[in-house]
């Protein structure tokens, strides 16, 4: 999935493959081997829901949709060209499988949120999961959502922050300070788990385990530009886009 | 709090035709549901709340959540009205009607309450005279200000049944109903109240009733004012635009800022397809304290200011 990610980044020399490398383990995870869903029927009402609420990450979530089967291959290849169906945010009138529109930071979790509700409401089965940037929990937004995701034991929520330290100039801890993330959110009535974000069987184990009866807030601690030597936490590999030679390296990297 | 004075005969606050019309859909439709932010009271959902408890989702006083929650219900099949004042509905949680509705085109139907000037003697924090300039760009975004307790009830029935975003825009004043033979409501058409080609008078909201006093004080000069009300104004109804045009010269009242709401809009269309005086009644700016009353006489929001405004259209017409 790097290695698709990468392809896209490169060919359109745009996107945010810093941060598509530390989510995507989480999100292999999640479509191939936790979430309930079919692509031949993408909006049954029952399907477990994923919203990538850092939407800049399109890299990665374009790969996780494809390799679900969304959508042909071949319109990876389109990704950021002009008309494609692959924008730069995620559109859900552009493509089957995106839940909301999402790019600026701190809206897809408040959306999630209202899934979960509806499905609290229904008492429909569907879980619903949300990654954010660890650099998006400082918007305002978030706070709202834990806030009314706590009030309401919304079980059936799972929250994956992508704990990567680097927002997109500078460390988290530098810029405004977000620690300690874990205690937040279990003030604001979650449930918290903190995990390797890079390890399959863990992040397997925490993501597949069946809802308790609060939210789940998963601290993926991860590393920007992960699988990469000359990206893995440097800030600069936010929006930096590889020249021929270190893409060539990269692939080498990442078999 | 602040209230406009109370009701005269005949004259309602559309907040009880926009309930009651909301909980009667909600007895049929189980997908419909209320969002609010700790505004039950204001937003008169009260009996809805006892009739429907889990259903009426208070995420406490935190707009931008409530808008995301609303996209996030209607993504899991439900159908939201979303009902806050229209201030922070608007104003606070611009970027989520922005993204998550608009853009997102999710079937949810935002209610501003208490819109434009309501809240009187609070000042403009609690104004909502900036929200038509926000909304009317945003495209899928249906946006409506009734004239009434019929409109209202009939603009919340629309909408319930119109898969797509909406706003509606609502008001806690006191209006009359408008005398219209049988009305059937239109989105995206203007209604005409009163028949006349010497110049349009095209308003919308709580205004209509006073273009309709003014068309009436005009016709004892000998002027024959038409009189539009423009409820909707996303989309605009353009073919009504041109035969208003046509009369020669035009003047827009509305509740809201002259800047990029229905007077900017009227001004933008024609001045584009078809050059004509316009003239818009409505407020320039930040508004000094006063009450609903005092601040709808100092800016012409009346008989007598908004007839003069024709006056000046035409002397512009004739000129």
């Amino acid at each position: 999935m790097r290695r698709t990610a990468f392809e896209m980044v490169h060919r359109a020399q745009l996107g945010h493959p810093g941060g598509d490398f530390s989510a995507i383990d989480a999100m292999a995870t999640l479509y191939f081997g936790v979430m309930n869903y079919d692509v031949r029927r993408p909006n049954w009402e029952d399907r477990d829901r994923f919203i990538m609420s850092k939407g800049h990450a399109t890299g990665a979530l374009y790969t996780a949709l494809c390799g679900a089967g969304y959508f042909p291959e071949d319109w990876l290849q389109t990704y950021m060209q002009p008309h494609s169906k692959l924008n730069g945010h995620p559109n859900r009138n552009y493509l089957p499988g995106v839940e909301t529109n999402t790019g600026p930071l701190g809206h897809g979790f408040p959306v999630a949120v209202g899934i979960a509700i509806a499905g609290q409401l229904r008492g429909a089965s569907y879980r619903t999961f949300v990654l954010t940037g660890d650099g998006e929990q400082q918007e305002g937004s978030n706070w709202e959502a834990a806030m009314v995701a706590g009030h309401r034991k919304l079980a059936n929520l799972t929250l994956i922050i992508d704990r990567n330290r680097l927002q997109q100039g500078a460390g988290t801890e530098e810029t405004s300070g977000l620690d300690p993330l874990d205690q937040k959110y279990a003030a604001f009535g979650w449930d918290v788990e903190m995990i390797d974000g890079h390890d399959h069987a863990a992040l397997l184990a925490t993501l597949g385990r069946a809802p308790g009866n609060k939210p789940r807030c998963v601290i993926a601690n991860t590393v920007k530009g992960k699988g990469v030597s000359f990206m893995e936490n440097q800030a600069s590999w936010h929006h930096g886009v590889p020249n021929d030679a270190q893409f060539a390296q990269a692939m080498k990297e990442l078999v | 709090m602040a209230h406009a004075a109370p009701a005269a005969q005949g004259w309602n606050d559309c907040r009880n035709a926009w309930v009651a019309t909301l909980e009667a859909l909600a007895e049929k439709d189980p997908r419909i549901v209320a969002v609010v932010n700790d505004s039950v009271g204001s937003s008169k959902l009260n009996s809805f709340q006892k009739k429907f408890p889990d259903r009426l989702i208070n995420v406490g006083i935190a707009e931008q959540v409530m808008v995301g929650v609303g996209a996030g219900l209607a993504n899991g099949g439900r159908v939201p009205f979303v009902s806050a004042a229209s201030c922070f509905i608007t104003g606070r949680a611009l970027e989520q009607v922005k993204a998550d509705i608009a853009y997102a085109n999710f079937n949810v139907k935002l209610v501003g309450q208490s819109s434009g000037i309501a809240y009187g003697e609070l000042g403009a924090t609690h104004h909502s005279i900036e929200d038509f300039a926000w909304l009317r760009p945003l495209a899928n975004l249906v946006v409506i200000a009734p004239a009434d307790a019929w409109e209202t009830a009939e603009a919340v029935k629309w909408a319930a049944g119109y898969e797509g975003p909406v706003y509606l825009r609502l008001s806690r004043m006191p209006v009359p109903d408008l005398q219209v033979a049988d009305r059937v409501f239109r989105m995206g058409r203007a209604e005409v109240v009163c028949q006349g080609d010497d110049l349009t008078i095209i308003a919308s909201g709580t205004t209509v009733h006073l273009a309709v006093q003014a068309a009436e004080a005009l016709a004892l000069e000998g002027i024959a004012a038409r009189v539009l009300n423009m409820a909707t104004l996303n989309p605009l109804d353009e073919e009504a635009l041109h035969q208003a045009a046509e009369t020669g010269a035009i003047v827009t009242v509305e509740e809201a800022s002259i800047r990029g709401g229905l007077g900017g809009a009227v001004a933008e269309f024609t001045a584009a397809n078809r050059p004509v005086p316009v003239e818009r009644v409505g407020f320039p700016g930040f508004m000094p304290t006063g009450s609903v009353e005092f601040l709808f006489k100092e800016f012409g929001l009346s008989s007598e200011g908004i007839a003069a405004a024709a006056k000046r259209a035409l002397a512009r017409k004739r000129a």
